[in-house]
């Protein structure tokens, strides 16, 4: 292995939390009581949860090792596909622990939070300026979240106009969650097959929307990491059998101040703040999933959302039209926050910046890598590149076996097996925020385990070597699940 | 800008490899009928010191300030979050990773959020919990949901009228465009939800109430089970409190089968109402109806204990429309937070602590009382509860809020026939020297 930036380190082993511990041990203060004890009914109380009893350091050591076995982007490359792993920046952090935001009750009267109130108003500006709509709701706590008030939204709107439309029209590209926040709703998926090429065909679109069909969901830029060349034809057949077009921002990192949205045809976008708008992964979540709409469907928005009036910022509930609430508060408030922090950090230039650079950087690895694995749609791409393991299946090598290795090289894994219309799916999505040196490093290791799946299969198949444990048994955690320890 | 790391000769370099002039080339595949006309309409990018001058404008427009007292919980608490907290969860190994797709990558995840499963489902008193979602309310709404995909034909379900009104809101949303029933079950003088009202309603899929309710009243689970079990349907507890269950007995040990809520208390600041966390949790035999992710413990290729994502077959990206839910996500960082919350505070800590806020809370009611107030409800309480007055509180208010008080939180827009009066919440966080002085500005 040469130019291998991982290495064996000290990785400590550690038990589970309730293996450790000693009753008796405390890890966190409680006050003194200034109060009376007071009575109570004894039918009520419980024996109290059986948790171990842990000391500060025990707590913070667990933790700490703990974290030493993960990867996250400020590790290193993280180029998972469709997930816009770009860096965090950590002024966003120090925003959102303002103490005068971090300990905001989201109950008070609009009076007494009108820093808040702000920061949502101006985001809801700024978002609707990035993707050319009109209208913006921040609740969605995540891009699924957003796609379910798409959809809601779209059900809201046939019925106001006396219909109940039962289908929807989803592409083989579009992500994955589509088809299930559709049917939450009531609409039945219907799959729109991609091109040769690739893309959505307007012929294709034709036959399936009808008068059943409430409209259709597009990624674009697609799963494949290409544009829809023909998302307005597509929009003008939907809107002229009385659609809606819903489009997945999930990939806006491609275009920001390249597309207006409103100008490709699209009617309601969900943003996935956690990708475009740099904020942590947080190892799953809390993402935040804001959702953009034309004017026409503004009333149908969720309630309450921030508006402005002589007094200053004030929420507004008083809606009749709207799907109504869809969170408990005002959303992932924090999330919104750093995500208002990066924007105001980058200002329109650099955000185009970042599309540019997300966009050279994708094309630039598939221009390098595309002599050495299958490249199934050979065309310019935007924000990502998909590539098989076609050219591998020869050696007995899979996708898996290649994803595992470029961890050994210190490395996380692409997005695997995604889109389904690729078999053995390797999508990349570098991100803007990854220089050229890097970028050579991972063509170069990637490389490497082109030529070991040639002349060294074995090592691929008992990848990864370095990390804390070997591959995981996925089958027998879903045959004999244990999901909670004893 | 020092997020991008791109030279100008490097950006030349690698236009060349890709063939093209000019980085504007490169959006050749989009049409010109989709370009922008303009150029983004924001505001000029700030520096990073800039941008600090401009949030501390932002938090002076903030009137509570950070020393202030608010006196209101409704589903978001100020509890004491420890220095560990922020110190561990800002540690971007946990941070700034992703999903653990990869998990022999992300095995400090996995094993949090096992640990997060473990300690959720022994403090609820179940057999399974999830990695988490949302926030409480939409926790709620899916677990209406999961109910009526349990009992497969019916599709009505009941829920109490003291549940937060704004998870009641959300649940409403999400069986707005379905064919499914919901409705809603009145409250008892004591505070408590009117069972009795059950009687009449046929095909119940599920009933769902929450303990500590809105109003702080501690349910009587027992027998609210009992009176869904009668209708073989499916018990559903929630909760915006789960210190409380430091102190009370479990909703397992009470007959739920699914148990729901939001987790904020354990360490995650309130923050505008979010992030939170949604904790859910169930009996083992409905685990494959449970939305959201699950992690479980396996072993790698030479036999040592290791975690994964798993029973995913239940959901979207292999199941797409038949998944039980289009959740694909958790609240990961909050979970962990959690986590790491209920370790530090332990089995010991936690008791000792919900009995604080019992006694606390406990104490505040019983001077309220010799001050002159009412006390709305009869029903126990944990540390919340509904108060009344003989005059108009509001002169009260205000000057409570020049003592830096943010006194209860009025219940007239929530429920029209709680006009006037006020939801109180008292934590550890309230010592009893605020509690005395709300009590002054009441008898004045």
């Amino acid at each position: 292995m040469k130019n291998v930036s991982a290495t064996v380190g000290l990785i400590l082993n550690e038990p589970l939390l309730w293996e450790k511990g000693q009753k008796g041990r405390r890890g966190m203060d409680v006050p003194a009581a200034d109060v009376p004890p007071a009575g109570i009914d004894a039918g009520l109380i419980g024996e109290g949860p059986d948790f171990p009893d842990l000391s500060e350091v025990d707590v913070i050591r667990h933790y700490t090792r703990l974290s030493q076995w993960n990867f996250g982007v400020d590790t290193g490359m993280y180029p998972l596909g469709s997930c816009t792993m770009k860096y965090n920046p950590k002024i966003n952090d120090t925003v959102a622990a303002t103490p005068e935001i971090a300990a905001s009750h989201p109950m008070l009267p609009d009076a007494l939070c009108q820093g808040t109130l702000k920061i949502m108003y101006e985001l809801q500006d700024y978002l609707a300026a990035v993707t050319g709509l009109d209208a913006v709701s921040l609740q969605p706590a995540a891009g699924a979240h957003g796609e379910l008030t798409g959809m809601l939204i779209f059900a809201a709107y046939h019925k106001s106009r006396g219909f109940r439309r039962t289908k929807i029209l989803i592409p083989d590209t579009a992500h994955g969650t589509n088809p299930a926040s559709a049917a939450l709703c009531g609409l039945q998926p219907v799959p729109v097959p991609s091109g040769p090429d690739g893309m959505l065909d307007p012929e294709a679109v034709a036959r399936l929307m009808d008068e059943q069909t409430a409209g259709i969901m597009v990624t674009n830029p697609n799963t494949l990491g290409l544009f829809e060349e023909n998302i307005i034809r597509i929009a003008g057949i939907v809107h002229d059998a009385g659609g809606l077009v819903y489009g997945d921002g999930a990939n806006m990192n491609a275009v920001m101040g390249v597309a207006d949205l409103k100008r490709c045809g699209v009617d309601i976008v969900h943003l996935n703040l956690h990708k475009t708008f740099s904020t942590p992964h947080g190892g799953g979540g809390p993402g935040a999933g804001p959702v953009c709409v034309v004017e026409a469907l503004r009333k149908f928005l969720p309630v309450p959302r921030v508006v402005r009036d002589k007094r200053g910022y004030r929420l507004d509930g008083n809606c009749p039209d709207s799907v109504g609430r869809i969170h408990a508060f005002h959303g992932n408030f924090g999330i919104l926050v750093r995500a208002y922090s990066y924007i105001r950090c980058m200002g329109a230039e650099n955000l185009h910046r970042a599309s540019q650079l997300a966009v050279l950087n994708a094309n630039y690895i598939k221009e390098k890598l595309k002599g050495e694995l299958h490249l199934p749609y050979d065309r310019p791409c935007m924000h990502e590149c998909v590539f098989s393991d076609l050219w591998q299946h020869a050696y007995k090598v899979s996708t898996l076996d290649m994803a595992k290795r470029l961890m050994d090289f210190g490395y996380h894994p692409p997005t695997i097996y995604f889109p389904l219309v690729v078999g053995g799916a390797i999508m990349i999505e570098p991100t803007e925020t990854e220089s050229k040196a890097d970028i050579d490093r991972f063509i170069e290791a990637f490389c490497e385990i082109v030529r070991e799946a040639k002349e060294e299969p074995e090592i691929l198949h008992g990848a990864p070597h370095l990390c804390k444990v070997k591959r995981l048994d996925e089958t027998a955690a879903a045959r004999h699940p244990c999901l909670t320890g004893c | 800008m020092r997020y991008l790391p791109h030279t100008d000769d490097e950006i030349q370099a690698m236009l060349q490899v890709v063939g093209v002039e000019g980085l504007e080339d490169l959006f050749a595949p989009v049409p010109g009928g989709c370009r922008r006309k303009e150029a983004m309409d924001l505001p000029a990018p700030m520096t990073e010191w800039e941008l600090k001058d401009h949030v501390r404008g932002l938090a002076a427009m903030m009137k509570v300030k950070p020393d202030f007292k608010v006196l209101i919980g409704a589903g978001s608490y100020d509890h004491h979050i420890p220095a560990i907290i922020p110190a561990l969860t800002s540690r971007s190994e946990f941070l700034t990773s992703y999903t653990p797709y990869q998990p022999e990558m992300a095995q400090g995840t996995l094993q949090g959020i096992f640990e997060y499963q473990t300690l959720t489902a022994r403090l609820l008193g179940m057999d399974v919990a999830n990695a988490s979602i949302y926030d409480g309310a939409s926790a709620l709404a899916e677990a209406l949901l999961m109910g009526i995909r349990i009992s497969k034909k019916k599709k009505k379900v009941a829920i109490s009228s003291a549940v937060h009104p704004h998870y009641r809101q959300v649940a409403r949303t999400y069986f707005r465009p379905t064919d499914f029933e919901l409705v809603e079950l009145p409250v008892t003088a004591d505070g408590r939800t009117d069972l009795a009202a059950l009687e009449g309603l046929e095909d119940l899929a599920a009933v769902a109430v929450q303990s500590p309710n809105f109003f702080g009243i501690i349910e009587d689970l027992g027998a609210a089970a009992a009176a869904a079990h009668q209708r073989e349907a499916i018990f559903i507890t929630c909760f915006t409190e789960p210190l409380a269950y430091g102190l009370l007995k479990n909703p397992g040990s009470c007959g739920a089968d699914i148990v729901c809520g939001e987790g904020q208390s354990f360490g995650i600041p309130r923050c505008f109402g979010g992030p939170g966390l949604g904790m859910f949790a169930c009996r083992q035999q409905y685990v494959r109806s449970m939305p959201g992710r699950l992690v479980g413990q396996t072993t790698d290729l030479d036999g040592r204990r290791g975690y994964v994502l798993t029973l995913s077959t239940r959901e979207q990206h292999i199941r797409r429309e038949k998944a039980t839910s289009n959740i694909c996500s958790n609240q990961g960082l909050c979970a962990m937070t959690a986590g790491i919350y209920m370790a530090a505070l332990g089995g010991t800590g936690l008791r000792e602590l919900a009995r604080l806020n019992y006694d606390k809370a406990e104490y505040f009611k019983a001077e309220l009382v010799r001050a002159g107030a009412g006390i709305c409800f009869a029903g126990p309480t944990f540390n919340e509860f509904v108060v009344e007055f003989d005059r108009s509180f509001r002169p009260v208010a205000r000057r409570l809020l020049r003592k830096k008080v943010v006194a209860g939180l009025e219940l007239g827009g929530h429920y029209p026939r709680l006009k006037d009066k006020y939801l109180f919440c008292v934590t550890e966080t309230v010592s009893r020297e605020i509690i005395d002085t709300v009590i002054e500005e009441v008898r004045r």
